[in-house]
């Protein structure tokens, strides 16, 4: 995630000191915000410092297959089907992607 | 064309607003123009803003005035009262933040001018602002029972404030004779941590259980009823504390005596050898002298999505200060934190906040010294600007070993998350 922030700081002063020619693709701030608030819990970046497991680098593929499942009742849980109900297909894919992406 | 005062300010904010992408065509000039953004209070929700302003957007000049040197946590403070921890085990410094990027000022704030932006301190410094941000707190209202003076404040603790209150009161509980009476006083909502006072009698009884067996609890909750995980609690206190909790609900304290450490409610004497009285409580002093504290139970108005007053331009609330339906916790501060965060770097770029985010609590309870149980809830911002609280939220099935484990580790991370560390 800081590589990506720095790449787009990058490409920012770039674009400021006028070379517009080509956009860099923009931060999903809406994600960005969503992953943040799993942080209290799960550790900065999602990485835990304790019981509660990380989230960082998990695979994408798995990530949305836990939420569905704390989601239906498939995969018994204390917590998590308590918050995983509260998001929609869209953000949970996209929290996947992001958490996926955390080195 | 003529303007009066307030369509200035609507004017001059916007521009305001849009001279948030100045920064980087300042730079390119050579010139240094940074948004500076103040924030007041180091727990849980301004440092929380603190440090996610300077990793969302390091143009961003973050001011933080705190006037503790270290920051103490307030949730996990009730198992130093059971003696399970220390409080240098819940106390923390700043250095994260400053790692963050964050400038530091310990120093207290007497007064605002939110016409100029300007923060005054007593150290005589002065601080300017584009957004400033409150994370003040609660204010104790002792007024609002007689005799809680500043004499009986002195050896009468609400220890609702993590930190020198604490300390006091484990003491209080130390020298507390094997077979003396603990007595609590729980004052009506809205209040910080709502679990928090069953927690604290939780806690307490473990200690008197394991060191003085024949001491009793009572319990005088101001409310009609347990307020939070009611179920649960009792569960506790029937499996660990049988026959030591005496609970009397609709039991609001008119009157204390700190010398005979007496509760009189209506016409009853309550005696204790330590009493623990948390009064009434609202948002902090700091937020009235800024003017928004401004709803009719003293709390702060905001607008959810971006957490600014809904009476003065360009000054933000968070945590426990402000009205809304959510619970006065440190998980919803730092979610508000960020919030805010996020808010302030949209609208410092020049660009809308996010129109509907999602925040979540999650509050962990001890009830013994290796059980715990927990409330988590979601929360989705609707088209009325107003919180939907997701279906899916609710409390633990039963308290278990293995949630004062997650309880331990959510410890860990939030205070990880918030400062730094």
């Amino acid at each position: 995630m800081k590589k990506r922030m720095a790449t787009t700081a990058l490409v920012l002063g770039m674009l400021c000191l006028g070379s517009a020619a080509w956009a860099a693709e923009p931060i999903d701030t809406r994600t960005r915000l969503l992953a943040a608030n799993c942080a209290y819990c799960h550790g900065p970046d999602g990485k835990s410092r304790g019981a509660i497991p990380s989230l960082a680098g998990l695979e994408k593929g798995y990530f949305i297959q836990q939420m569905k499942d704390f989601k239906s009742g498939t995969r018994p849980a204390t917590v998590m089907h308590q918050h995983a109900g509260g998001y929609t297909d869209e953000e949970v894919e996209k929290l996947a992607a992001w958490f996926a992406a955390v080195k | 064309m003529t303007f009066n005062r307030r369509e200035f300010l609507k004017i001059s904010s916007a521009a305001a607003g849009l001279a948030g992408l100045s920064p980087l065509l300042a730079q390119a000039k050579g010139k240094a123009a940074k948004a500076k953004v103040v924030i007041v209070g180091g727990g849980f929700g301004g440092a929380t803003c603190a440090r996610y302003l300077r990793l969302w957007d390091p143009s961003i000049e973050v001011t933080l005035i705190e006037m503790n040197k270290e920051f103490v946590s307030c949730p996990y403070s009730n198992t130093v009262l059971a003696g399970i921890n220390k409080l240098k085990d819940l106390t923390f410094g700043y250095g994260g933040l400053k790692k963050a990027g964050v400038r530091l000022v310990r120093d207290e704030v007497t007064g605002f001018d939110t016409e100029k932006r300007m923060v005054k301190c007593k150290s005589g410094k002065t601080f300017a602002y584009d957004r400033l941000v409150l994370s003040g707190g609660i204010e104790m209202r002792f007024d609002q029972i007689e005799g809680y003076d500043a004499t009986a404040q002195k050896t009468v603790m609400h220890a609702w404030k993590a930190g020198p209150q604490t300390a006091t009161l484990r003491k209080q509980l130390e020298a507390m004779p094997d077979g003396g009476t603990f007595v609590i006083s729980i004052p009506t909502g809205p209040y910080r941590c709502p679990p928090g006072p069953y927690e604290r009698i939780s806690m307490v009884a473990n200690y008197l259980k394991r060191e003085k067996p024949k001491s009793k609890i009572v319990a005088l909750d101001s409310n009609p009823d347990i307020v939070s995980k009611k179920g649960l609690f009792l569960a506790a206190w029937k499996k660990h504390y049988e026959g030591m909790i005496d609970y009397h609900p609709n039991s609001k304290p008119s009157r204390i005596d700190a010398k005979t450490k007496t509760i009189l409610i209506d016409v009853n004497e309550v005696k204790g050898d330590v009493i623990n009285v948390i009064p009434p409580m609202r948002a902090a002093t700091l937020t009235d002298w800024a003017g928004v504290r401004t709803d009719a139970n003293s709390w702060c108005p905001v607008d959810l999505r971006t957490l600014e007053s809904k009476a003065i331009p360009n000054v933000h609330i968070i945590g426990d200060s402000i009205s809304a339906p959510t619970p006065k916790s440190g998980s919803m501060a730092n979610n508000y934190g960020k919030v805010c965060a996020a808010a302030l770097v949209e609208l410092l770029n020049g660009r809308a906040p996010e129109p509907v985010p999602v925040i979540t609590n999650t509050c962990f309870s001890a009830t013994s010294e290796n059980t715990a149980m927990h409330v988590a809830d979601v929360w989705r911002m609707g088209d009325d600007g107003k919180w939907v609280k997701s279906k899916s939220g609710g409390i633990s099935k039963e308290e278990s070993e293995l949630e004062w484990q997650y309880m331990a580790a959510w410890a860990k991370n939030i205070w990880a998350d918030t400062l730094g560390l």
